[in-house]
């Protein structure tokens, strides 16, 4: 991941390792602060990893409390759904930021891209 | 030595109706008669209609016991077990029996086979006699049954040998397509045998189903990896080297298999009556009070023939040794039995199917209403008789027929439109005051998620048919629920009809199964776990929204033996409190009937301070909630505060709260403090389809409003105990159902536990008790749980039992050691991976 990032993204794109995947619980999402910004990282049964905004934009709930499950969250304050690979949620209104995120020898590691820091959900474009 | 002022009653036959009728007259005069029983069978009493549950090992054979043989010695009856009756001398007034020869079938026709040479007969003597024989199973005429490997299922022992005997075999044919042959085949499929059933008449069940019917009921059962063949009558069953190999039939045809099990009906056991010279014609004859033709001597049960009739349910049986308990005891001497009309619920290989009356119209008057939806194996058929039902067909959903059953045995008049009879909540039960078509388009209709009339008209328009699509696209019934009816009303209004959505019915979104169905087959397969359960149903897809659902459901079935995976479990049951608007917590210790110390208070307050709570609250529980705790301070603020979780977080029991009963208060007639203490420490943490809160309240006055609780207890002059049920005053409010009136604590805690129970295993989930108990009826339930109808209050006492026997305080379990890391982590700060790589991050973990 970090070498397939172009030379002119290495400047502004964010490359974390966060640790072993074990520290997500299997199945369970667990938020994570970086550089200031609350990151959900979800490790799906099938040992598929996601991460996105922990903060639901509905109402602000702590998505990485939500219960995961093929590839969907389901916020635990008023069950909004979202797709975690695109960030779809219930309308356009209310998406996630998603980010790339990858299981490199047992570590979880996310990429903060550069664009994301700046201008938030975009999901509404995918 | 024998009392001689009390009657010596002898009763013959230990079966359901034998031992029933004895729990009868104890009930009426514990101490009037000197009782003996003669079963044929070496055991106590257990519920026969639970067998096909023993075949296919959701049960085991221990839990289908109704009394054990210390229930017999505890009321001094003496029990001849395994021992069958062989003469009714009516002039020296002595019953004689003979010891069988372990192994042998209880119910032969031919001489029993006797012990052995030194068991002598045992007399009894008799002032009474009440046969309660039964019947046997019916073997239609063929050459070659009674060869190694051909079986009879009645008996517990028949189940044992078959499920042994199917070890070793491929191919299991049941002769039998009527209710017990289909159990059978049930229970065969279960180990692992490719299983036919044949049937003689043209279509199954002929007893219960139409032709039509019984062609969905095939239809499905083949779905189902059953083998149905009709019209097939057995001429011969051909064996080899000792084994069962093929069928003959009489059309000339033929099938291979490996085993046979007959299960093609019963026939009364009416020996012992033809002997004695009593009048015998199907049956053992009896008048309206059970007496036979010699009056010292009555019948019940499936030997007995009333009226013409012979009876085969549970339900006219239990009344038959209602009417004898109260004419032999003396309570009413003028009580008789007038005949039963016969209402059966039943489940069919996981197949709901309700069948009353005629099956079939009687003549050109009759008016015969039908639905059908082959697809989903569902058929409904009414015969309308002088606008009262006549006889109904329920097949593969049977929500509407409690209401329907009531107005068959009460032969009430039925509604204009029938349709109104066919589909649960569709009038008939629910009651609509007003129409919410004339409502205003803002009106807010689900309260909950704040949807109005006019949202919810515009997804209809939109083509939302069904209750749950209105849901999918407005949120409106995602809530509390209980807007669900205004809404079907609306769709009612709008396009004109519901359309019938099979997923409403789903207990979980993600797997096409109803709750029994789904619970059958979770029993069946030994699926344990909720990913178990999505790899054999749902192929590996984990829906999240059905993952709680699963959970709830799993632990209710296999209690401490359920394998428990944290993330299929709500947040609140993850880290054991309430989760708040701002991601916090909060916390409320359990505080036994709301009655607390000054130490208790004083911890409270201490860790309220000590962790910057942010707000001390008292509940509507009689509780108290510290609001506002960060994850990470839970394990520490439990273990400070010494004091048990309240679950108040969960779908479980919550709380009891109570009045201040008998202690102070000058009203007070019962105690409801004590018993509040009782039942919370009983059924503190059991977990439910939905919350349960409770109360009890020491006088009708009802200050702790335990008539508006999921279960309450009201005391009441004379010592006495009313026990409501289905309650509510949430979203909902409701006056519970008086379900019954019981003198002890104990009592209360017995009825209200064995209502749990039922509940946990009947209720979908998030079901309250309120929806429940209309859904089910106050009656039906009076009859299952007071009643015993099913035979199934023992099973239900001893299931809650388990489950309180399993709780263990979650709060101290995690608190000791979390149950999986970061479960009480606050949000890791993570750093910059080096850009030279991905060396492994230090972190707090």
């Amino acid at each position: 991941m970090a070498e397939a990032a172009t030379a002119t993204m290495t400047e502004t794109d964010m490359v974390v390792n966060l640790g072993s995947v074990e520290k997500v619980p299997l199945g369970q999402g667990r938020p994570f602060i970086i550089n200031g910004e609350a990151i959900a990282v979800f490790r799906q049964r099938d040992g598929r990893l996601f991460a996105t905004q922990n903060r639901c934009p509905h109402r602000g709930g702590p998505l990485a409390d939500g219960i995961v499950g093929a590839g969907r969250v389901i916020c635990p304050l008023h069950s909004q759904k979202y797709n975690l690979q695109t960030g779809e949620g219930p309308d356009a209104h209310h998406c996630l930021t998603t980010y790339p995120v990858e299981n490199v020898n047992g570590s979880i590691v996310l990429t903060v891209p550069a664009e994301t820091r700046i201008q938030h959900a975009p999901c509404a474009a995918s | 030595m024998v009392d001689r002022r009390r009657k010596k009653l002898v009763v013959i036959g230990n079966g359901m109706a034998g031992a029933r009728v004895v729990e009868e007259i104890l009930k009426r005069d514990a101490g009037g008669f000197d009782i003996a029983m003669f079963g044929a069978e070496p055991y106590g009493n257990y519920n026969r209609i639970l067998l096909s549950n023993v075949l296919n090992g959701s049960q085991d054979a221990t839990e289908i016991f109704i009394n054990s043989l210390a229930w017999y010695e505890k009321n001094n009856i003496r029990l001849h077990a395994g021992v069958k009756v062989t003469a009714i001398d009516r002039e020296r007034h002595v019953v004689t029996g003979v010891p069988l020869r372990r192994g042998a079938a209880p119910y032969a026709f031919e001489r029993p086979e006797r012990a052995g040479a030194d068991a002598d007969p045992i007399e009894e003597p008799y002032d009474y006699v009440i046969i309660a024989t039964g019947s046997r199973p019916f073997v239609p005429p063929m050459e070659g049954f009674g060869a190694p490997g051909t079986f009879l299922f009645r008996t517990l022992d028949d189940c044992s040998r078959i499920a042994e005997y199917a070890k070793g075999c491929r191919r299991a044919t049941v002769i039998g397509g009527g209710l017990l042959g289909l159990e059978a085949a049930r229970g065969l499929l279960t180990h692992g045998v490719e299983v036919t059933v044949l049937e003689a008449a043209p279509h199954l069940m002929t007893a219960q189903l139409d032709a039509e019917a019984g062609q969905i009921l095939k239809a499905t059962m083949e779905g189902m990896g059953v083998k149905v063949l009709c019209e097939k009558i057995t001429a011969r069953i051909v064996s080899e080297n000792g084994r069962v190999t093929k069928l003959e039939f009489k059309d000339g045809g033929s099938a291979e298999t490996d085993m046979v099990v007959v299960s093609a009906g019963i026939r009364p056991i009416t020996e012992v009556g033809v002997g004695a010279g009593l009048t015998v014609e199907k049956a053992i004859v009896c008048d309206d009070q059970m007496r036979t033709s010699d009056p010292a001597i009555f019948t019940v049960g499936e030997c007995a023939q009333h009226r013409g009739f012979v009876y085969g349910l549970v339900d006219p049986i239990w009344e038959q040794c209602n009417v004898l308990a109260d004419v032999l005891t003396g309570k009413n001497p003028a009580a008789q039995y007038r005949g039963s009309k016969l209402a059966t619920k039943l489940k069919v290989m996981g197949v709901e199917l309700a069948s009353m009356g005629a099956t079939k119209p009687a003549g050109p008057d009759d008016e015969v209403v039908v639905y059908r939806e082959p697809r989903r194996g569902v058929y409904k058929k009414l015969i309308v008789r002088d606008n009262t039902i006549a006889g109904a067909i329920l097949l593969g959903d049977t929500d509407s027929a409690g209401v329907l059953t009531q107005m068959f045995l009460a032969g009430k008049r039925v509604p204009e439109r029938r349709t109104d009879l066919l589909f649960a909540g569709s009038g008939v039960s629910g009651v609509s005051l007003f129409n919410p078509a004339e409502l205003p388009d803002n009106a807010q209709i689900c309260n909950c998620n704040g949807v109005s009339k006019g949202q919810i008209v515009a997804a209809i328009g939109n083509g939302c048919g069904s209750v749950a699509k209105v849901g999918a696209c407005t949120k409106a019934g995602m809530g509390c629920g209980s807007c669900k009816s205004l809404v079907a009303q609306l769709i009612e209004s709008c396009a004109g009809k519901i359309v019938y959505d099979a997923s409403e019915h789903y207990y979980v979104p993600g797997i096409p199964l109803e709750k029994s169905q789904l619970a059958a087959e979770i029993r069946s397969r030994g699926l344990k776990s909720v990913s178990a359960v999505f790899a054999e149903f749902a192929g590996d897809k984990e829906d999240p929204a059905s993952k709680a659902g699963l959970a709830s459901l799993l632990k209710s079935i296999w209690a401490d033996e359920y394998e428990d995976e944290r993330d299929a479990r709500f947040i609140n049951d993850r880290v054991h409190a309430n989760i708040q608007k701002d991601g916090t917590f909060s916390v409320v210790p359990r505080i036994y009937g709301g009655v607390t110390t000054p130490a208790e208070l004083r911890r409270i307050a201490d860790v309220a301070e000590k962790y910057n709570v942010r707000m001390v609250k008292l509940t509507g529980g009689q509780r108290i909630d510290l609001l506002g705790v960060n994850r990470e301070d839970l394990p520490k603020i439990w273990s400070e505060l010494g004091m048990p979780s309240g679950h108040a977080y969960t779908k479980a029991f919550r709380t009891c709260k109570s009045c201040v009963g008998t202690d102070f208060c000058r009203y007070g007639v019962g105690d409801s403090i004590a018993l509040a203490q009782k039942i919370e420490r009983r059924f503190q943490g059991i977990e439910s389809p939905h919350k349960m809160k409770l109360a009890t309240a020491g006088c009708p006055r009802n200050c702790s409003e335990a008539y508006v609780k999921d279960l309450g207890a009201v005391a009441i002059e004379g010592g006495k105990w009313e026990i409501y049920i289905g309650g509510a005053a949430g979203g909902s409010v409701r006056k519970g159902d008086l379900l019954v009136t019981v003198e002890t604590h104990d009592e209360v805690l017995k009825y209200m536990g064995r209502f749990m129970q039922y509940y946990r295993e009947h209720a979908r989930y998030l079901e309250r008790t309120y929806t429940f108990c209309e859904r089910i009826g106050i009656e039906t339930l009076r009859k299952i749980l007071i009643g015993d109808s099913l035979g199934i209050a023992a099973r239900l006492d001893a299931e809650i039992q388990k489950a309180v026997d399993a709780y263990k305080d979650p709060w101290k379990e995690d608190a000791e050691r979390p149950a999986y890391a970061a479960q009480f982590n606050a949000p890791e700060v993570a750093g910059v991976a080096g850009a030279a790589g991905l060396q492994e991050e230090t972190s707090n973990g």
